[in-house]
This record gives structure tokens, C-alpha cells and sequence, in this order.
């Protein structure tokens, strides 16, 4: 344990010693607690180690361990061993150690109590080829908010390393059924951290977040028919926004967050609408009319375009339609089952579910050339939401029987399964990025 | 320690054997009752599920026990001290979050529900009579012509107030999806009883999509059952 104090030290025997602990150490210390799941020939990754944060040692979280989660879940970065032994901020690192164990960069830290229950987390990323001090950060939280602390290290080793904006400090949303109980849980972007916002006997599907960050409208059948409430999740205060005759579902926000289009059956079939998302007591504008069934409407993030699914030429496929009405022009283009659409932020990618012989599968189609294809190679794949940098979605799949909840990068090389609370976990939503 | 601990467990295993007879009947009563509900329920057809044969139509009866505690971490995100690892208690009703919100509802037949959810269980004979439909299909088949006939006589009659229509599918593909085509079922049963007379303003039709299936399994038989649209009669 003394050898920890030598972060200061210029004894150079100690110093080799503690060198050679860490190599003898490294190795040892295999990164098995991380979920990631990496498929495909040829993917580069960014090699990066992150020590333990000194002063870390004894807490529930693991400072190192979520951040190196985080980034080796983005796909662009690779995790290399750091053996274990802490190293704060200050200390500058082995260069030639560092190299050998072949990281590209290095982020040290340290957690220090500065008062009744204030912690002090700084951290500092190195660049191990060019032996340069990239910066870092400083952040006071209870011990309550270290994990989320943990996420904002997380994006800022990305943003800096990758030039884009990470997302590990969002939310996300999920549904959870266990015994004949259901939850709506608002989680940190791995899963971990849960809190629920609503528990009810009766199912709970469709989360959608408010671009603001602190709403989930969603669908609850605790009244014995489909409704639908805006939920402020600070607050818990929640409001009744649609409980017309029939089934009310699907909801969506416009971008700005005053609109909610969703689906429903007051007036026969399943057929979309547009709702003040703040008024009460209104009558919805009807936005496309069609004799076939007309759902899951979302928006493009400049709010000018709704994707939808309609089973208006015979099987279910995706169209579009500009939020304004008109034409719906058909958007899948093979299969005869393509249902739940995503639009990645940049309105690049259309994420969605296609049922291929019987399977369902994930599926990312290019929307400026056309092409799709699978992501994945599961068979009950639901319900895919974009992170808000488009770099990844997150989707709910079956493992060994169970309902989990998955992430993928847009390439669909790497993947983990996110953490969770028990029962089956379902009805994944990305939550957005919001400037802190 | 340990072995205490195993010691005293076994003893309150075999406590809990010691009185099969008792536990028994318990037991038979149970199913007894649920058998007679369903068996009810269903007209002799096949067996529905008592989950639905029941329920409360109060909406806003329905939600009980408020939990509006703020864990008094102002406005700042959720992160939070609390990890999977004390998933375990996940399945107990209302667990503390900040803002959480504890619905107890109204369909768990025979079930009371936990602590201050007020469960309020319609008699058996109010139950749905249910309609089953094939693989894809939205069509009602002839052989149901007498359950909708003896509920649009029953309406029309003046003897109840309201019907509401329940569409289900099976458990194959997307929530969403699921939901529209359960509500065509739904919609196609309200059709036929608008076609017999029934006051369109009487009946309200509603989907469940895959979510309330009557029968858990991924086997055709189960998926045969929760095909089904059930008249409930209010």
C-alpha cells in the first residue's frame, strides 16, 4: 500500500520497483467485468488506459472501471490493461511503460473528500505518443453523483480524443416487467444508477423523452385501455395528455417540444395526430388519413418530416411525410415487415426492426443511398433508439429467454449489454444531451 | 454461523411441510375460484384469462400510493448512488426514486394487490365473452354470432351501459405494431354489434396489443388463445 505514496517520490529504486509491480501486474488484472462484445476483422481502435483514480479505492464506484466502460462501448476505443495500481493526475506517467503496454493515451485521476459527502474528482488525459499533457478536468459532487461524474470524464476523453460529442452522462429510459409488476426507470447511459419514475400493475410501453431532457411521455394501461402521460421526471409530476375514446399510443415530440404526434383510434383504425404537448383539453390535428393502420410516428431532428409505420401497401413498412401533411412516400424498400423507425440525429441512418424469416432483426438503412442491412444476428430485436451523436443505438433483444437491453455502434461491430434492474428489460429511449 | 444459519432454515422448511393439509386447501380454494371465473367468463368456450376477467374502470381511482419524495439532490441529474447491486428489490412495489410514482391497478383478478392499491374485482358474470381470430386475420368468425348477439340484445335492452372492446394478439413482433392490430380486432368486433343495433356511442374499442397475453407461451396453442378480442360489458 505504500507504494501508492510514491506518486510524489524521487527515490529511483522505488520507482523501478514500483514499475516492475505494475508490469507484473498488468495482465493479471484482465478487463473481464465488461460486457462489450466486439465482431469483425479490422476494426481500429483507439488503444486507451485509464488507471485506477487514487483515492478510489474502498468506494462503490469505480471511477476507471465506468469510464473505461464507456469509451470501450463506443467502439472506438480499446482497452488497455493498467495494472491496477492508482496514479492521480499530477503524477506524470512512464512514457516508455505506457508505450509498451501499447496505449495510445493514458487518463489518470484522483477522488479526494472535501467535505460532508463532497468529493473531488480530477482527472487528466495523456497523450502517450507524442508525451503530451492533453488537460483534464475538475468536479465537486456527492457521492451520490459519482457514477454520473465518472460519465462527463467519459465525454471528455472522447470529445477530445474522437473531435464529437460523447453521450455516456445521458439518460435513458426503460420499462422493466418482473413478476406481474411493471417500472419505468430512468437510468445513466450504461444501464447502471436506475430510479424509478413509475410503477404500476398494468403494462408500460413507448417512453419518448422531451428534448428537454426532463419529460418521458409514454403509454400506460393502468385505466384498462391505452393512455398516454407526460411525466416530469424531477418532480414526478405527471399529466393525462391523451385519453381520448379508443387506444392512445406512439407518442413523439417535435424537436422543439411543444408538438407530440402519436396514434390514435378515436376515429376508427390507428391513424396519426398532432398534440399541443403543453395544452390540455384540445382537439389533436389529424396528420395523415389513410384506411390501413398509420403508427410509431417520430420526427426528424429538424422537425419537418415525420417517419411512420403503415401497413397502407399490404405489409408494414416505414414512410415519410412532411409534417405539414401531404404525400407519404414509402422508405423500406425490401422486406415485408419493417416496423419501429429511429432517425439518427444527422438524418443520415434509419434505424428499425425487420422481420426476416421469421426473426427479428435490427436494421440500419443508408437514407440518401437506400441501402439496408442487418446489425444484427438476434432474433427478437425491438424498439431501436439513436443516441443523440448518432454513433450508436440502443435496442432491447432476448438472451437465454430474458428481455435485455442492448447497445450497438452504427458499424454494428461492437456491442454490450447494458445493466440493468432484474426481470425483463424492454422499451429502450435515448434521452438527450443536455448541457449541463 | 453458517451452519446456523442452514440449521434454521431447515427447520423452518420442514415447519412449513409439517401442515400440507392446510396449505392444500388453500390452494384448491384458489383454483376452484379462478376456474369457475374463467369458466364463466369464457361461455364454456375456451378458457380465458382471469387476469382480464376483471377490473376496475375508475381511471382515476387507480392510481394509489403517491410517492412524490424528492431525494433533495436539486435538479441535478440521475445519477445516483444507488447500483444494480441492490437490484433485488426491484420487484417491490414503489421503491423509493425520486419522483416515483406507484400505479396500483385494477386487472389482477383474484390477486388483491399490494398495500393501498385498491383492487376492485368485477363479479365473474360481468366477464368478457371472448372472440378468437386466426393467424393474421381480423375477420370474426360466424360460430361467434351468438356471443355478439346475446351482448347487442343486452345493450340494446337497455340493461348495461357501456361496452368496451378489448383486441389482443399474440406475442410475435413490435409493441407498437402489435397495438394497431389489436385494435382492429377490436374494431371489427365493435362493427358487428354496431351492425346488430348497438348505439355506437355504447361502445368503446381498445387494444392491448401483445401485452396482456390471456396464455404465456411461444407454443401455437398459447399463441391460438391470446389472438382474441373479449366483449367486456360494464
Amino acid at each position: 500500500m505504500g507504494l501508492w505514496r510514491l506518486k510524489d517520490g524521487d527515490n529511483k529504486g522505488m520507482k523501478k520497483f514500483f514499475l516492475a509491480m505494475m508490469a507484473a501486474l498488468i495482465g493479471a488484472n484482465a478487463s473481464a467485468q465488461f460486457r462489450v462484445e466486439v465482431s469483425g476483422a479490422g476494426l481500429t481502435q483507439f488503444p486507451i488506459a485509464v488507471t485506477p483514480f487514487k483515492g478510489n479505492d474502498g468506494m462503490t464506484q469505480r471511477m476507471a472501471n465506468i469510464v473505461l466502460a464507456d469509451l470501450e462501448r463506443s467502439g472506438q476505443f480499446r482497452s488497455v490493461d493498467a495494472g491496477g495500481i492508482p496514479m492521480d493526475e499530477n503524477v506524470r506517467p512512464e512514457w516508455p511503460v505506457w508505450r509498451k503496454q501499447g496505449a495510445d493515451a493514458l487518463v489518470t485521476g484522483s477522488i479526494s473528500r472535501v467535505g460532508e459527502d463532497r468529493y473531488e474528482v480530477r482527472f487528466r488525459l495523456w497523450d502517450a505518443v507524442r508525451n503530451q499533457d492533453l488537460g483534464g478536468l475538475s468536479q465537486v459532487a456527492p457521492a451520490s453523483e459519482l457514477r454520473h461524474v465518472a460519465h462527463r470524464v467519459s465525454d471528455w476523453v472522447y470529445e477530445k480524443l474522437t473531435g464529437e460529442k460523447g453521450v455516456f452522462s445521458t439518460r435513458i429510459a426503460y420499462v422493466t416487467k418482473s413478476a406481474s409488476l411493471f417500472n419505468l426507470w430512468v437510468a445513466d447511459s450504461d444501464g447502471e444508477g436506475a430510479q424509478s419514475a413509475l410503477s404500476s400493475a398494468e403494462p408500460i410501453i413507448s417512453p419518448a423523452w422531451a428534448p428537454n431532457g426532463n419529460q418521458l411521455a409514454y403509454v400506460s394501461f393502468e385505466s384498462r385501455k391505452p393512455v398516454v402521460y407526460v411525466h416530469e421526471i424531477d418532480t414526478g409530476k405527471r399529466r393525462l395528455v391523451s385519453n381520448f375514446k379508443g387506444s392512445n399510443s406512439a407518442p413523439a415530440w417535435s424537436p422543439d417540444g411543444k408538438t407530440l404526434a402519436l396514434t390514435l383510434s378515436r376515429e376508427g383504425g390507428s391513424q396519426l395526430f398532432l398534440l399541443d404537448a403543453n395544452a390540455s383539453g384540445q382537439d389533436p390535428k389529424r396528420l395523415a388519413t389513410s384506411t390501413s393502420i398509420d403508427t410509431e410516428p417520430v420526427f426528424t431532428s429538424d422537425g419537418q418530416t415525420i417517419y411512420f409505420v403503415s401497413d397502407r401497401g399490404g405489409s408494414p413498412q416505414i414512410y415519410k411525410i412532411p409534417v405539414s401533411g401531404g404525400n407519404a412516400q414509402l422508405v423500406t424498400g425490401s422486406g415485408n415487415y419493417n416496423i419501429s423507425p429511429s432517425v439518427s440525429p444527422d438524418g443520415r441512418w434509419l434505424a428499425y426492426i425487420s422481420r426476416v424469416a421469421g426473426a427479428y432483426k435490427l436494421y440500419l438503412q443508408d437514407l440518401s443511398s437506400g441501402q439496408a442491412q442487418a446489425l444484427t444476428d438476434t432474433v427478437a430485436d425491438e424498439s431501436p433508439s439513436f443516441a443523440p451523436n448518432g454513433r450508436m443505438i440502443i435496442y432491447a433483444t432476448q438472451q437465454q429467454g430474458r428481455e435485455t437491453l442492448m447497445s450497438i455502434t452504427v458499424d454494428g461491430r461492437v456491442k454490450a449489454r447494458l445493466a440493468g434492474r432484474i426481470g425483463d428489460l424492454r422499451e429502450p429511449a435515448w434521452g438527450p444531451s443536455v448541457s449541463p | 454461523m453458517h451452519k446456523w444459519i442452514l440449521i434454521w432454515a431447515l427447520a423452518a422448511l420442514l415447519g412449513a411441510c409439517s401442515s400440507p393439509i392446510k396449505l392444500n386447501e388453500v390452494d384448491v380454494e384458489d383454483k376452484s375460484g379462478q376456474a369457475a371465473a374463467a369458466a364463466a367468463a369464457s361461455g364454456g368456450m375456451k378458457s380465458v384469462a382471469p387476469a382480464m376477467a376483471s377490473g376496475t374502470a375508475d381511471k382515476k381511482s387507480s392510481v394509489a400510493g403517491l410517492d412524490m419524495t424528492k431525494d433533495g439532490k436539486g435538479g441535478s441529474s440521475s445519477a445516483s448512488g444507488k447500483s444494480a447491486g441492490s437490484a433485488g428489490s426491484a420487484g417491490s412495489a414503489g421503491s423509493a426514486g425520486s419522483g416515483s410514482i406507484s400505479v396500483g391497478a385494477a386487472m389482477g383478478a383474484g390477486t388483491s394487490g399490494g398495500a393501498g392499491n385498491t383492487v376492485k374485482a368485477l363479479g365473474a358474470t360481468d366477464a368478457g365473452r371472448t372472440i378468437y381470430f386466426g393467424f393474421d386475420s381480423f375477420v370474426v368468425r360466424p360460430e361467434y354470432k351468438s356471443i355478439l348477439e346475446e351482448s347487442a340484445r343486452a345493450a340494446k335492452a337497455g340493461k348495461i351501459q357501456r361496452i368496451v372492446i378489448e383486441g389482443h394478439t399474440d406475442e410475435r413482433g413490435g409493441r407498437e405494431y402489435n397495438l394497431a392490430l389489436g385494435q382492429k380486432r377490436a374494431d371489427a368486433v365493435r362493427n358487428e354489434l354496431s351492425l346488430l343495433g348497438v348505439d355506437d356511442s355504447k361502445i368503446e374499442s381498445v387494444s392491448f396489443g401483445k401485452e396482456k397475453p390471456a396464455e404465456i407461451g411461444e407454443g401455437e396453442s398459447a399463441m391460438e388463445k391470446n389472438r382474441r378480442a373479449e366483449i367486456v360489458i360494464r
